[in-house]
């Protein structure tokens, strides 16, 4: 502690002041005592340990996911960008590293619907490539901060809930993957003009990397909202939470 | 002659102090979160941080943004209605700010209570402007869909998140400064609690 309170007092504004410093000194080391008291408190006792705080904390992002849908609009647009632009190699990220990536075999891939849908017979890559395709060159967001630029293409989604006949006034649409990720999210985002199901990246089809075979693509949206390897959709108006979003990433990730 | 207005009032000692606190969990947080995809090759240790992850991080620097932005509401409000910040805060001309400045590093500068000089009113200011733009800043990184146009208007959400964590760097600069200059003249730390007393004008300023 008082090593850390020396090394604040050390400041190179007050070098300059040597014959000052010893008549304050005492002061400063009180000072410094303060502010780093003030740093430990919130610090060093594990102030979000406290069951308080943490409801706190917790109470405060659930009104920031109001907020986050409020401030959601339906038609605009996040930025594109020329396919120069594209971040190469496109990073891979998951909870896990890239040796434990898990393959399914495509053929016999078929993605489960239920919930509040009208039609719930699953679908094969076959018949999710007859449904009209869209591209799109987007900024995918880190919620650690960084970014990165990949080529996505594949079914707009509000297309696909349309066919599905997806309850437009349901609250949520759950994923769950096999890699066993799982994630929701909001009925306006789902609908959103760039939420697509993509089945292509840079061109060619999904590589196992970014989620072979489907990856919801929402340039909207944190990258941890942006679930892949999905084997399962659901419509519903009970929150299906998300493998992040219960360990404390706010919900509504919107970007 | 002796006013009974205090030096301080009580709307920017309290907001003083709640903006404090709230930056400090704003920084603290923030460092945090920078640890997660370090854009500089270093991180910052353990002790200094807030949250203990990454989730935690975000959860206190997007609660304690509310505080924050409140308290520097109210602020604002009262400083503008009151004219204390066209008083006491609009940066003088450069000459004073110069004579200040080579008086205050002399130690020739006497303190005033509720008397702002040059240097004081150019730091305020400037932190003022700083922390506005870092607001702007991290507003454009919180929501580079939303707020687009303020991503775009930073040269893109990867300049943006470089210009908040310049920005932050320059509030910690302030920082280092406003609590070396507190612990040369103590009494300010309690005039900024208890609002002090407003000086009687000194003779020798302006001479």
């Amino acid at each position: 502690m008082s090593n850390q309170a020396g090394r604040l007092i050390g400041a190179p504004a007050l070098s300059a002041v040597r014959p000052e410093l010893a008549k304050i000194e005492r002061r400063l080391l009180l000072r410094g005592a303060l502010s780093l008291g003030m740093l430990s408190m919130l610090t060093g006792c594990k102030l979000d340990d406290e069951p308080s705080v943490e409801a706190a904390l917790s109470a405060m992002s659930r009104f920031n996911d109001k907020v986050q849908a409020a401030l959601f609009s339906r038609t605009r647009l996040a930025a594109t960008f020329p396919a120069s632009a594209i971040t190469k190699p496109f990073p891979f990220n998951a909870y896990y590293g890239m040796d434990e990536i898990r393959t399914v075999d495509t053929q016999k891939w078929r993605l489960e619907v239920s919930g509040l849908v009208t039609e719930r017979a699953p679908w094969s890559l076959a018949d999710l490539r007859k449904l009209p395709q869209q591209s799109q060159i987007t900024r995918h967001i880190c919620v650690e901060g960084w970014s990165a630029i990949g080529q996505w293409s594949g079914v707009p989604f509000s297309v696909f809930l349309d066919r599905i006949g997806a309850d437009r006034r349901a609250r949520y649409v759950g994923f769950k993957c096999f890699d066993d990720y799982f994630t929701s999210i909001d009925m306006a985002t789902a609908r959103h003009p760039q939420t697509i199901m993509a089945l292509d990246y840079g061109g060619s089809p999904l590589p196992p990397a970014y989620g072979a075979p489907m990856k919801l693509r929402m340039p909207t949206k944190l990258g941890y909202k942006n679930p892949k390897y999905i084997a399962a959709i659901t419509v519903t108006n009970v929150n299906p939470g998300g493998y992040w979003e219960n360990q404390g990433y706010d919900w509504f990730g919107g970007s | 002659m002796r006013t009974g207005k205090p030096a301080h009032p009580l709307v920017v000692r309290v907001t003083h102090w709640i903006g404090a606190v709230a930056m400090l969990c704003m920084i603290t947080s923030g460092w945090q979160i920078y640890n997660a995809s370090p854009i500089l090759p270093f991180v910052f240790p353990a002790w200094a941080t807030l949250g203990g992850w990454l989730g935690g991080a975000l959860n206190w620097h997007f609660a304690a943004m509310w505080v924050l932005a409140g308290s520097g509401l109210v602020y604002l409000a009262y400083g503008l209605a009151s004219g204390h910040l066209r008083r006491d805060i609009r940066p003088a001309g450069p000459r004073a700010v110069w004579r200040d400045l080579i008086a205050a590093l002399t130690f020739r500068l006497a303190h005033r209570e509720g008397h702002y000089n040059a240097v004081q009113r150019l730091l305020y200011a400037g932190v003022l402007l700083v922390a506005l733009l870092t607001v702007a800043s991290g507003v454009s990184i919180w929501k580079p869909v939303q707020f687009g146009w303020i991503t775009w208007s930073l040269g893109g959400y990867d300049i943006a998140r470089r210009i908040h964590f310049a920005l932050m760097s320059l509030i910690v600069g302030f920082l280092l400064v406003h609590l070396a200059l507190v612990a040369l003249v103590p009494s300010t730390l309690r005039s900024m609690i208890t609002g002090g007393r407003i000086a009687p004008p000194s003779q020798e300023h302006g001479s």
